[in-house]
């Protein structure tokens, strides 16, 4: 069991809410990494749905390639929008 | 003769004793499990029928009317006392034992719990109809790993049929009827044997021709492991009477 390949598990907190990657797993295959995610993770009521993806399957930026992926948004502030005047009592924004 | 809450106190110590004896074996497994996740199942399996034995030990307790809680029952009786069936108080350290074992009791279970749900004893039906969600899933993992072992290697495929064949003589045990039940024990039999070789089958095994063992764990009789094991789930409670921690 030594070879059982390694899963990444994201848990559905609640209803409305998106999967969030809670950490990982060994299992042979995709029905018992469900359960052992299941048994691993949701023991405390944590969960409504859960996702199991094989970990080499996902598709990893290269940290060093951290500067030119991330670094030019640095200075791009006007895609943030805040420089918008809020009007008086408007809430939830 | 044995009056009406008498025996209903008995059949219900019965289905108490066959979740905790089973819980204290499947606990045997923590931290020796082939993996920390499958270390983890196997505890969750045995923490739910723990959960079953307590609210059943309580209400035998209740209903037998001398004043004895779920630690009375559990950790005050000597094996003599104890109503659980052969199948769950043998050792089980092989991992295909195990399996074969669960397969059986949780279809057992199923079966029991869905009939009980129904039943006309609100108590009974309460905690039947919680645990009837905790053994459905018992018997999946059980039929998952079934099917792996017996449809897996040649090695496996062997070791999770000699465990069958292990288990088998105390299967028929479950059926035998006992005074006071709510559901007959007979009735069971068809579908649970249904349930479990339809899982055999499929996992490319056979169900096993074996003669029956006699039995006896509903009248008191038990083989040589049960003292062993309630040695060492009463000896704490024992040694310091009324400890809590």
């Amino acid at each position: 069991m030594r070879d059982w390949p390694l899963w990444e598990v994201f848990v559905r907190s609640r209803r409305g809410l998106s999967h969030v990657h809670v950490g990982s797993l060994h299992a042979p295959d995709a029905e018992l990494a469900l359960r052992n995610a299941r048994d691993v993770y949701t023991r405390r009521q944590e969960g409504v749905s859960l996702w199991v993806v094989p970990s080499s399957e996902i598709v990893a930026s290269d940290p060093g390639e951290r500067e030119t992926f991330f670094d030019p948004a640095d200075d791009k502030v006007y895609r943030h929008p805040t420089f918008y005047s809020v009007p008086e009592g408007v809430e939830h924004l | 003769m044995t009056s009406r809450s008498d025996a209903l106190s008995d059949y219900v110590l019965g289905l108490a004793d066959d979740a905790l004896v089973s819980a204290q074996r499947m606990g045997w497994w923590i931290s020796r499990a082939p993996e920390l996740e499958e270390d983890l199942a196997l505890a969750n399996i045995g923490l739910d029928q723990l959960g079953q034995a307590r609210t059943l030990l309580s209400y035998a307790g209740a209903v037998e009317g001398a004043g004895r809680t779920e630690d009375d029952l559990a950790y005050l009786r000597d094996d003599r006392d104890f109503r659980n069936v052969w199948l769950v108080e043998r050792p089980q350290t092989d991992f295909g034992v195990t399996i074969a074992r669960l397969l059986v009791f949780a279809s057992y279970q199923s079966e029991l719990y869905a009939a009980l749900a129904t039943s006309s004893d609100a108590t009974l039906a309460g905690v039947a109809g919680k645990a009837v969600k905790e053994v459905a899933y018992h018997l999946d993992h059980a039929r998952l790993w079934t099917l792996r072992l017996g449809d897996g290697t040649d090695v496996s495929h062997e070791r999770m049929q000699a465990a069958l064949d292990a288990e088998w003589p105390y299967v028929e045990e479950l059926f035998t009827p006992v005074e006071g039940a709510l559901v007959d024990p007979a009735s069971l039999r068809a579908p649970v044997l249904a349930r479990v070789s339809s899982v055999v089958a499929e996992a490319t095994l056979q169900v096993p021709d074996v003669s029956p063992t006699v039995g006896g764990g509903r009248r008191g009789l038990h083989t040589e492991h049960l003292g062993h094991l309630l040695a060492e789930m009463q000896h704490l409670h024992r040694s310091h009477p009324g400890v809590t921690w």
